[in-house]
């Protein structure tokens, strides 16, 4: 049964991160509505990453205000984020996934049929006993999806959850990506693949130079892009 | 070739002089041992866990004491239990307790700044994701201790050794008294000087034996945990 405490939508207003002087993210403007998945585009250094951990609330911005549901300064209980080289705790795939239901407050007794469910969820029943640092990439990446779900997140960021994964792997991912998307789970995820873009993306997010080129519906994106990044982009010009 | 056969007929035997020295040492360094996790764990953690000023000196300071001089440590505390020192009254001077003491201050140390290294590590790689679990403070700490139980096996090892191979502090503290606190170390010391070899060299292979075996154990749990556990 799902809270009532809404994050969504989330509003990065003129949002400005930097690292010893220099601008990770440069006035960022964004909104990110409930539906389909927003994908966050750009090339290395782009501030995908950086955008994905401010909307999540894991960095604070120098700059600008983010809000959640229209608060500010709301602990991330109903967000939930899987990162690019997840980590796994030191235990079991179950115990990973019961780590996360205990931190989210979910009572003892529902661990086993959440567990089971979860493991179900992201194609991984039957591995629950095998330690999670032993299982593949790929495997280990649906484990850190199904650990984020077990938070009954609303909305989920993906931090380039394909990278460096073979197609089959990529698939898998991808299969899970949709199914939490149907079940009216947010999604906001970065890539560099712009197949996997067009495939999973309701909205795209074109970021370069850590500003927000472009946000636009999928099709419009790539059918009538806006600006010459977008189309250098589109066209498989190296953005630099 | 005789001392060497004298020595060996002294462990086989189980020689009951030999096994009660064998026996008052493994208690007065596991106990030792005990009390410097107690300490050194919590400190270690914290110092990892917290910024603070002054916090790159207490890890200089952490890992310096490590290789706290004993005979120093046996003379500090000696001068603290010692009938006009602090803490005199107590009268725990040439008792197995005093021992324990000087060995929890030469071992704390050692458990505190590599427990701070290996939590801290693991601390660098966890961050982000009990940052995303929304994971508090207490919890942190315990689920770093948890996941770094292997390798804190270890540390208590480094610890152990210290403490079973350690002579100047608890030779100082406990006056090497027969039947009371005479322990392997300060017993080889002795009879060495004395020129009872059999007695030195059986205890010699018996504290060698015993380090082989605890850390062969260690060694077999964490191959067994990381395998299960991964």
């Amino acid at each position: 049964m799902r809270m009532l405490a809404f994050d969504l939508p989330i509003v990065l207003h003129d949002i400005s991160v930097f690292a010893r002087n220099v601008a990770i993210l440069d006035r960022v403007q964004l909104d990110l509505m409930p539906g389909a998945p927003t994908v966050v585009i750009g090339p290395n250094g782009a501030g995908k990453t950086t955008l994905l951990r401010v909307a999540m609330g894991l960095v604070a911005p120098a700059g600008g205000q983010v809000t959640w549901g229209g608060r500010s300064g709301v602990p991330p209980a109903r967000r939930a984020i899987v990162f690019q080289r997840p980590v796994m705790l030191r235990r079991s795939a179950a115990a990973n996934i019961e780590y996360a239901l205990s931190s989210a407050g979910v009572a003892r007794r529902e661990w086993p049929a959440r567990v089971e469910e979860l493991l179900s969820i992201v194609g991984l029943s039957g591995l629950g006993a095998r330690p999670a640092r032993r299982l593949s990439g790929g495997e280990q990446q649906r484990l850190a999806l199904a650990r984020a779900l077990a938070r009954d997140p609303e909305v989920l960021f993906l931090d380039e959850p394909t990278a460096s994964l073979d197609p089959a792997a990529t698939k898998a991912i991808e299969d899970v990506i949709r199914a939490v998307a149907a079940r009216n789970i947010k999604v906001v995820m970065s890539t560099h693949d712009l197949g996997e873009a067009r495939r999973l993306a309701g909205e795209i997010v074109l970021m370069h130079r850590g500003r927000v080129l472009e946000s636009t519906p999928v099709a419009q994106f790539f059918e009538s892009p806006k600006s010459q990044e977008a189309r250098r982009f589109i066209a498989g010009d190296l953005l630099v | 070739m005789a001392h060497e056969a004298s020595a060996l007929q002294l462990v086989l035997s189980a020689d009951p002089a030999l096994m009660a020295i064998v026996w008052l040492s493994l208690m007065i360094s596991m106990a030792a041992v005990a009390l410097a996790t107690l300490i050194g764990l919590p400190v270690g953690a914290a110092v990892a866990l917290t910024r603070f000023p002054g916090r790159e000196a207490v890890i200089v300071t952490l890992n310096a004491l490590m290789g706290l001089p004993p005979v120093v440590v046996g003379l500090a505390v000696y001068l603290l239990l010692s009938r006009s020192g602090p803490l005199g009254s107590w009268g725990l001077l040439f008792t197995p307790k005093a021992m324990v003491i000087a060995q929890t201050i030469l071992v704390a140390p050692i458990i505190a700044a590599l427990a701070r290294q290996t939590i801290e590590d693991l601390w660098v790689e966890y961050r982000d994701e009990l940052a995303a679990l929304n994971v508090g403070p207490f919890r942190r700490v315990a689920t770093l201790i948890w996941d770094a139980r292997f390798s804190l096996i270890t540390v208590l090892l480094a610890g152990f050794g210290r403490a079973a191979a350690e002579v100047g502090a608890i030779i100082v503290v406990g006056g090497n008294i027969e039947g009371f606190t005479r322990t392997m170390t300060t017993a080889i010391a002795l009879e060495t000087s004395k020129g009872d070899l059999p007695l030195a060299m059986g205890l010699g292979i018996v504290l060698i034996t015993i380090v082989i075996l605890v850390n062969a154990l260690a060694w077999t749990a964490r191959r067994a945990g990381e395998r299960f556990a991964g």
